[in-house]
This record gives C-alpha cells, sequence and structure tokens, in this order.
C-alpha cells in the first residue's frame, strides 16, 4: 500500500493524529504558539469526520477541567497549550493524577518566565518532569524532534495514558510546533463504540447500571493513612514506568570520548554539531531521551563508565542537565549550554561549547 | 376485633414516605439543621421517579458538599474547586444521551468558578446546575462568600461586610438569567414542608429540561442556611433566613422555558437597595 505523505506543521500534525487515532475529545484556547491545534480540528470538524468532540474553553483551567471530564466517562481526551497557558493547567494535571485518569497534553514551549516570550525555548522542563502541580505525581513526558514524532506520539501517549491511567504530556517548542515537514500519515481508526468504552474503563462514569456499584471519580481522601497507601500504590506505578517505558536514542555513541545529551529541537542541533565535529576528527556522540520521564537514567550511567564527560545543550539556563548529572553521579564532568529567552543556538556555536568542554573549561 | 399487629400496618397502601433508593445508607456529614440533606434527597428522588438512576453523572464541588458522592448511589465525579461546570461540560458533550448535573455552593459557584459557570451557562450547555446558597464558606469555616450579606458577619468580615470595600452581594442568579442560552432559572428553598414540595418540583423541571431535546441550561438556587457558622439553632437560622436572606434574594421563577418572569430581574441601586 503507498504510504500517504503530507507537509504539515507540527501543531498540525498533532491535530491529525489526534482525529486518525480515534481520539473523542479535544478541548483548547487560543496560545502563541500552539493555536494552529485548535484552528486544525475546527477546520477539520472532526465531530462529521469521527464522531469527536471539540470545543474552545473559557480558559486553559477550563480546557484542562473539561479534560477531566472526558477521561473521566473513558474517553480519549486531549488539551495543548503553551507555556504560561500551561501553567494554568497544572492544577487540572494534579486532579487527573490524583483521580488516576488517562489523557494526553500538549505544550509547545515558549519562553518564560511570565509572559516570557512567544520564541521557542525549553525552560519547562522542570514543570514538566517533576510533577508541576501541587502533591506527588508524574506525568508520563514524550519529546518529540520532528513533525512526524508530533503525529507519532499521540498514538504512543494516548496508549500508555490508558496502560498506566496516568496523564502524557508531549513537551515540544515553538519549533517543532511551527516547523512543516513531511509526515507520514497513518490510516484512520474508529473511535470505540460506548459498550467498547464500558468494557476498557470499567471505572468510568458511563452511568451506574444495575450490574455494578456506582463509579465515583475523585482525588480526595480525608483519611490520611489511606491517602499515604494510595501515595504508595502511585510511587509503584511510577517505578513500573521507570523500569518499562524509557525511550531513547543513542547516536555514534559506541566508539564516543564526548557524548551530547540534548531532547527536541536541541537534539536535532546536536546532529549537525555532531557531524561538524566528528569532520574534524572528534569522537563525539550524542544521547537523545525520547521520554524525559522515564529518564534514561541507566543508559546515561552506563556511558559514564567509558566516555569521558557529558555536554547536555537545552534552550534553557540548565535544567535537564540536573538529572544528567544523578545519573552520571560524580562519575565524569557534566556541563550544560544553552541559549535561552527564545534564542536558538547555532550547531557553530554548539561546537564550540563541546570544543571548550573537552578541553576542560 | 383482632388487635392490629406491625405487620398488620406495614401495607403499601399505608406508605406515606420512604427514603428514595438512590440515597445510599451512609451517616451524612452534615450539621443537624442544615439544608444540603434535604436538597441531597431532593436530587436522588427526582432521579428515581425519572427512572434515570443509570443515566446520570453528577459532579461534586469543593465546599461542605463535596463528599456527595457518599450518599448518591450514582456515577460522579468530584471536581477541583469551581470547575464543576467545565467538568459538566464535558460529560454532556461526550456522552450526549446521560443526565448531568452539578452540585455547587455559593463560593464554588460564584467566587472561584465565576468564568466556569458564566460560560457554561452561555454556551447553553444542556446540564442542571444545583446552586446552595447560604452566603458564607462552611467547610473551611465560615469566611465571607460573595453572596454573604451587606453587615453580615463572618470571620473574615469579623466587624460585617462592607459593602464599599468588599461588593456586594452578589446575584450570579439572576445574571445567569440573562443570557440568552439559559432555559430556566428559579430560586427556591427548602426550610418548611411547603418549600421542600416546591424546590422539589424546580429540580424535577430542572432535570426534565434535559430530556426533551430542546436543550438550553436548567439553573436551580437553593437559598439555604448554616446554623454553625451563623451562630444559630436551627430554628433561629431558619428565622433569620426567612427575615434577612430572602429580601436579599427573592424565592421564585425567574426564567422558565427562555423567558424571563415578569418583574423578576431589576437594576440594582446603591443608592436605594442598601
Amino acid at each position: 500500500m503507498e504510504k500517504e505523505l503530507k507537509l504539515m506543521k507540527g501543531n498540525e500534525a498533532i491535530a491529525e493524529a489526534a482525529i486518525r487515532y480515534g481520539a473523542d475529545a479535544y478541548f483548547g484556547y487560543p496560545i502563541t504558539p500552539q493555536s494552529e491545534v485548535i484552528e486544525y480540528f475546527m477546520e477539520q470538524n472532526p465531530i462529521e469526520r469521527t464522531g469527536m468532540v471539540v470545543l474552545q474553553a473559557e480558559s486553559e483551567v477550563a480546557a484542562i477541567n473539561m479534560v477531566y471530564g472526558a477521561a473521566a466517562c473513558g474517553m480519549a481526551a486531549m488539551t495543548s497549550s503553551s507555556s504560561p497557558g500551561f501553567s494554568l493547567k497544572q492544577e487540572g494535571l494534579s486532579y487527573i493524577a490524583g483521580a488516576e485518569l488517562p489523557c494526553l497534553v500538549l505544550n509547545v514551549v515558549r519562553g518564560g518566565p511570565g509572559l516570557g516570550t512567544i520564541q521557542p525555548s525549553q525552560s519547562d522542563y522542570f514543570q514538566s518532569t517533576k510533577g508541576g502541580g501541587h502533591g506527588d505525581y508524574r506525568l508520563i513526558v514524550l519529546a518529540p524532534a520532528s513533525v512526524q514524532e508530533m503525529y507519532d506520539f499521540v498514538q504512543i501517549g494516548f496508549d500508555l495514558a490508558f496502560k498506566y491511567r496516568n496523564p502524557v504530556l508531549i513537551l515540544s517548542d515553538g519549533i517543532i510546533g511551527q516547523m512543516m515537514e513531511k509526515v507520514e500519515i497513518g490510516p484512520q481508526r474508529v473511535r470505540r463504540t460506548m459498550d467498547e468504552v464500558i468494557k476498557q474503563c470499567p471505572w468510568a462514569t458511563t452511568g451506574k447500571t444495575a450490574n455494578r456499584e456506582r463509579n465515583i471519580i475523585t482525588s480526595l481522601d480525608l483519611v490520611a493513612s489511606r491517602q499515604e497507601e494510595f501515595n504508595r500504590k502511585l510511587v509503584k506505578k511510577y517505578d513500573t514506568i521507570r523500569e518499562k517505558e524509557v525511550r531513547c536514542e543513542c547516536i555514534n555513541c559506541d566508539d564516543a570520548d564526548y557524548v551530547f545529551v540534548a531532547y527536541g529541537t536541541s537534539s536535532r542541533l546536536c546532529m549537525k554539531s555532531m557531524d561538524l565535529l566528528r569532520k574534524e576528527g572528534y569522537k563525539v556522540g550524542l544521547v537523545r531521551p525520547i521520554t524525559l520521564f522515564p529518564y534514561p537514567s541507566k543508559i546515561i550511567a552506563g556511558l559514564a563508565e567509558r566516555v569521558k564527560g557529558f555536554l547536555t545543550i537545552e534552550m534553557s539556563t540548565g535544567q535537564m542537565v540536573e538529572d544528567v548529572m544523578l545519573a552520571v553521579n560524580g562519575k565524569r564532568p557534566v556541563k550544560h549550554y544553552g541559549r535561552v529567552g527564545g534564542v536558538v543556538p547555532t550547531p557553530e556555536e554548539i561546537v564550540d561549547a563541546m570544543k571548550n568542554f573537552m578541553k576542560g573549561e | 376485633m383482632a388487635e392490629l399487629t406491625i405487620n398488620d400496618i406495614i401495607k403499601e397502601e399505608n406508605l406515606v414516605y420512604k427514603k428514595t433508593k438512590v440515597m445510599t445508607d451512609n451517616v451524612m456529614h452534615y450539621c443537624p439543621g442544615c439544608g444540603h440533606g434535604t436538597t441531597h434527597r431532593l436530587v436522588a428522588e427526582v432521579i428515581e421517579e425519572l427512572g434515570i438512576q443509570d443515566k446520570t453523572i453528577g459532579v461534586t464541588p469543593v465546599g461542605c458538599s463535596v463528599l456527595m458522592y457518599n450518599y448518591l448511589d450514582i456515577d460522579m465525579q468530584e471536581a477541583a474547586h469551581g470547575r464543576a461546570p467545565a467538568i459538566a461540560t464535558a460529560i454532556k458533550r461526550v456522552m450526549p444521551d446521560k443526565f448531568v448535573f452539578t452540585y455547587q455552593g455559593d463560593g464554588d459557584l460564584a467566587a472561584i468558578g465565576t468564568a466556569e459557570t458564566i460560560h457554561s451557562c452561555n454556551r447553553g450547555e444542556n446540564i442542571t446546575i444545583i446552586f446552595v446558597n447560604n452566603g458564607i464558606y462552611g467547610m473551611t469555616g465560615g469566611q465571607m462568600a460573595p453572596t454573604t450579606l451587606s453587615g453580615m458577619k463572618a470571620v473574615t468580615c469579623p466587624r460585617g461586610r462592607d459593602v464599599n470595600t468588599m461588593g456586594y452581594p452578589l446575584h450570579i442568579t439572576e445574571l445567569i438569567a440573562q443570557l440568552p442560552n439559559v432555559r430556566f432559572v428559579t430560586r427556591q428553598s427548602v426550610h418548611t414542608p411547603a418549600n421542600v414540595r416546591k424546590a422539589k418540583a424546580a429540580i424535577r423541571r430542572a432535570f426534565e429540561n434535559q430530556k426533551d431535546g430542546k436543550g438550553g441550561l436548567s439553573f436551580v438556587e437553593i437559598v439555604s442556611n448554616c446554623n454553625s457558622n451563623w451562630k444559630m439553632t436551627a430554628v433561629d437560622a431558619n428565622k433569620w433566613m426567612e427575615e434577612n436572606t430572602f429580601k436579599e434574594y427573592p424565592l421564585g421563577d425567574i426564567k422558565i422555558d427562555w423567558e424571563i418572569q415578569e418583574g423578576k430581574i431589576s437594576l440594582r441601586n446603591r443608592k436605594l437597595d442598601y
């Protein structure tokens, strides 16, 4: 069968992927640089195509709570935003994690803090991987580095969300969201019927029938000992995710003396910088974490046994570098290089940063 | 004549009242005298009478009624503070054949959740909102609510609500009635048997509005008491409510089938009305 190829923006690819996945609902609110997601949905009118519900909410807060409502009915529900709007979603995400609901959320990151800038950034790493909202919880975080991955991660994300009853975040940035690339489009899947939803999600609030007890979706337990028990249960779930769901790409690491560690847009830049360095004879590799939670700590710890050092490239003042340091655990030097505020580093300046790092500067 | 035994009395034709099966047997946590218990029962009775127990999804708020899901034998979701109408919006959109309602207090609905309330009403979501207004934050210990009466004392306005610095009692119900997609707006109470019957009829109508295909949002305000935080006996609280709260929030239907009822909404004048 011939492949279906399309030239798409990353933001459009997300929306098309959701429709083709057979998602049930999207709730959004406009913010640059991700407004194309909801615009594409509205243009496509998925209620006609597949029966998928799309709604422009009154705020990011309302949108994430709408996701809560739909997800609690067993639906494949999603929302998207960019950094300032994503901060507003943290309340809802905490409740969704606390109620153990599956959902997919997209953050097309722009520079902060505050209103910051509308230019791309990777400065929401801490918020994305360490919880973000109140309470002890984790999101599963996927970091796409291409428009194709924006498309592919929708299916992977929803599947993980339902497998673990946990919110999944696609952590993108203004470049991946806005740039156009060729995308291979998958076939249209049929949305689940209500009977299939009930079978897959017996816990969902689909109406209390005579053959079962009532279903209650809540994150509240006023008995401290029971809440502690629940917290322990979450920890167990996160440990299973750490054990089973790490995704990571290692490029040219086998003979590398030094490695870059970078995700998303930064990893694309590092690919070019690595080529330039290799042409000059430097044995440089790249570790690209695809899941930021769970983090590929074991892979990095393994490399720390034989490479000479790690340089993280991030469009932030240094956030992921802390996870690399934890994994390396003092065995090798770890340094960070990044540009911030919406500035994107050039491959050449990354080459210089690596040369300085190799010299021990 | 043979002596009557208990079994002669327990007969279908002698039945005047029974607990609806839509209520669970869990002991309620509400203070004696509180209106929540009665209002819960009315919602449960309406669900039973309409035969929609298997088709109803409720959304509970943050506040005293946060644990409502312990008392109703239906599927329920617990919302973040103020967000119940957003959640109910999504439930109704993804399952349009279900009956969806929120149950919210004044702080939840008219303070932190104002945006969610106004916009779900403005979209005319085909849901029912039960709004219990007792003019105070009960669960957190008696703080001022947006609906607290002028001059009324609360722990965050211990010298009484000063309308010049704290705002006037918010008439969110009249605000909502003016939105074209809102179908039914009424204000009731549950402090006397007669009022209980009226309130039940209103709640029934608000649920029935979800099944005739005409759409629109239905909004039932229950003006209620909080004798614990008002620091009164239950009887005194109801008397105080009749003498004071009903003056600020008069009972009755405000909008029926998209028609605002005559004389029910008037612009408030700062000098004349307060």
